[in-house]
């Protein structure tokens, strides 16, 4: 293990330009905490166009609802896995919960993850599901019956009182639920932002960054989602779901974009110490990242695309095609800017004199291919997760009554 | 207001009163008697115009504690600073490996040069203590910043932390590492490894809390500065004769 950390600090000391620190030669945060806002931001994205719905009545996107909570579950449930696995010890991560330190941001994970998951997703989902749970408990064979009764925690009431009640409880949790996603996504733009020693992070602005960003790949994922599973279960694309959808992503796109431009007209005009090495940084080092794909093709390009749907009368089949590709685009700009936040940050020395370079390994548990496959793992979860409960049609529908 | 309700409230004030006094002079008792009287608070200066750049302290601090002896991995190093005729600062760090577009000042274009020796600043309020989230960097009575490789995590949040790059992942432990100002010599009443050998008395290790100390002596003397005042860590690695080019 030694040798090889060694010989690959030895491959990057050779790109190293100008002067840094010598504990700074390594970028000690890989592409595997480059996944962790990006998959956290997923999840609050995908609650909070779920949470149009049933908080601000946005009839149009109901289509989405269960899709898009069990979308965020998914991301939920794979989101610490990369942070867990990139940690020197992982055996210890335990002592986050049982002795956090009060004053880290970090520390605060366990609980903002734990009230996240407990407190908002699994009982809202609970609530949405009761019935179907308890219908496909009745019409399914053991041994799935037992799941599904189990799932629902063996509630058997589905009378108009007891569906009243659900709805009521759905709305509660959603309500909040909101400042809970915000509070997620957030928090692990603190996790960066209160960094002062890093001039690249420490900024007031940066979780609200995060979450207006996170906000557009939440909803742009949901929106690739719906576009690919519907045409596959042969039904038809519901047009004014997708606009509306569609027009959320472009608001949401217009305040993030805001909010980076503020970000950087903010830092060019204070010009503080700093400046040169950052402008070192993003000139020599992220001109593909961030210029190229977080910027042009993360943000321009959807932008101008979504303002062209707006003042042109385009026809459906086109529409759709433009908004697949603003979504994809939008993924790719998203995950360069988790990119430029994680890796960028790291890239400058503490020294304000130098650069380093980040060499991502293939194989190995920081490497490319383990992280492929974090971020193949919420579509599985996902898949199973709708498989057990379809978030589209009824469960009278659905299956046929067992024989008993 | 009758005689009974008027003696219950009177009653309550006193003892209310009686708190509040309590508690003050309990106050008053600690700040006029340190609780831990014999307790030392460490602190180091350098003397910038004194060091020669020998690297031994690097070497020692090596040896002492059992540092990777590979050029990525250092409890302290020391940086050469020569500044060019224009201005421009050309900055190296001894012993460690230089990049490929690393800049050589030219003997001409000198205009001054000297060595900067650099270590864990020991901040009074360290960043790195503060972002832990398990705990295991904390500060000692005596004011030295410590690791327990045995509840590290290896998150690395407190490499991200530092301002200093004063700290590394040790690539054996997978543990944080970082200055300990030798805190196993100094319990026993001797010096770092790095002050130790130093042929030129560059740095200097004492008690803060001692007014006699050749720590206190180059703070009466000299004009003192620290590292990146700016970011209010409070360092208690303090630096004579600091040029304003050193980050």
């Amino acid at each position: 293990m030694m040798a090889e950390t060694v010989e690959r600090l030895s491959e990057v000391a050779k790109q190293v330009t100008g002067y840094v620190y010598p504990n700074d030669v390594e970028v000690q945060w890989s592409i595997l905490i480059v996944l962790y806002p990006y998959l956290t931001g997923l999840v609050a994205g995908a609650f909070i166009l779920a949470s149009l719905v049933k908080v601000f009545n946005v009839k149009a996107v109901e289509p989405t609802y269960r899709l898009a909570l069990l979308t965020a579950l998914a991301f939920l449930l794979v989101a610490p896995i990369p942070l867990q696995a990139h940690l020197g010890h992982p055996e210890r991560a335990f002592w986050i919960f049982l002795a956090p330190n009060p004053t880290s941001a970090m520390a605060m994970f366990g609980f903002v993850y734990a009230w996240y998951l407990m407190v908002v997703l699994l009982l809202e989902i609970w609530f949405v599901y009761r019935k179907d749970m308890v219908l496909y408990a009745r019409q399914t064979r053991a041994p799935l019956r037992w799941v599904y009764k189990v799932l629902s925690l063996f509630s058997r009431d589905v009378s108009e009182p007891a569906l009243q009640f659900d709805k009521k409880m759905v709305k509660g949790i959603t309500i909040i639920g909101i400042p809970s996603a915000f509070l997620l996504h957030g928090y692990v733009g603190f996790i960066f932002g209160s960094v002062k020693a890093n001039p690249w992070w420490s900024s007031v602005l940066m979780p609200i960054v995060f979450l207006f960003s996170a906000i557009v790949s939440g909803i742009a994922l949901v929106l690739l989602l719906y576009m690919i599973i519907t045409p596959t279960r042969g039904e038809k694309i519901d047009m004014p779901c997708l606009d509306t959808m569609a027009s959320y992503l472009f608001y949401a796109v217009i305040v993030d974009f805001s909010l980076e431009c503020l970000d950087f007209v903010h830092r060019l005009y204070e010009s503080e110490e700093s400046i040169k090495i950052l402008s070192a940084l993003v000139f020599n080092k992220l001109i593909v990242s961030l210029l190229v794909m977080q910027v042009l093709l993360g943000m321009i390009v959807p932008f101008l695309i979504m303002v062209i749907i707006k003042l042109w009368n385009i026809d459906e089949e086109l529409r759709k095609l433009l908004y697949f590709v603003s979504a994809i685009l939008i993924q790719v700009g998203i995950f360069s800017t988790r990119w430029n936040v994680v890796i960028g940050g790291q890239m400058f020395s503490k020294s304000f004199r130098g650069l380093t370079a980040y060499k991502m390994e293939l194989g190995g548990i920081e490497g490319l291919f383990v992280a492929v496959a974090f971020l193949v793992l919420p579509f599985v979860v996902l898949w199973v997760l709708t498989k057990l409960l379809p978030p589209w049609g009824k469960p009278e529908e659905a299956t046929a009554p067992a024989a008993s | 207001m009758n005689r009974r309700r008027f003696l219950q409230q009177l009653a309550s004030w006193l003892v209310s009163l009686g708190g509040v006094g309590a508690i003050a002079g309990r106050q008053s008792a600690t700040a006029s008697v340190p609780e831990h009287p014999e307790t030392k608070r460490f602190g180091m200066a350098i003397d910038v115009d004194k060091c020669i750049g020998c690297a031994r302290c690097m070497e020692a601090c090596k040896t002492e504690n059992a540092v990777p002896p590979e050029p990525f991995f250092f409890r302290t190093w020391v940086e050469r600073y020569v500044i060019k005729e224009d201005g421009e600062a050309v900055v190296s760090s001894l012993g460690a490996p230089t990049g490929q577009h690393m800049e050589v000042a030219e003997e001409k274009d000198r205009l001054r040069s000297f060595f900067v020796p650099k270590l864990c600043n020991q901040c009074e309020h360290p960043p790195c203590v503060q972002v832990c989230p398990v705990r295991a960097t904390f500060k000692t009575p005596e004011g030295v910043v410590l690791v327990d490789s045995t509840r590290c995590i290896g998150c690395r949040y407190c490499i991200q932390a530092c301002p200093y790059g004063a700290r590394y992942l040790h690539p054996e432990t997978k543990t944080a590492d970082k200055c300990t100002f030798c805190y196993q010599r100094v319990t026993k009443e001797l010096l770092p490894a790095c002050v130790e050998v130093c042929p030129t008395q560059a740095r200097i290790f004492g008690d803060t809390s001692t007014p006699a100390s050749p720590l206190e002596r180059v703070r009466r003397m000299n004009k003192i500065h620290v590292l990146k005042a700016h970011l209010n860590t409070d360092p208690k690695v303090i630096y004579a004769n600091l040029d304003g080019e050193v980050r």
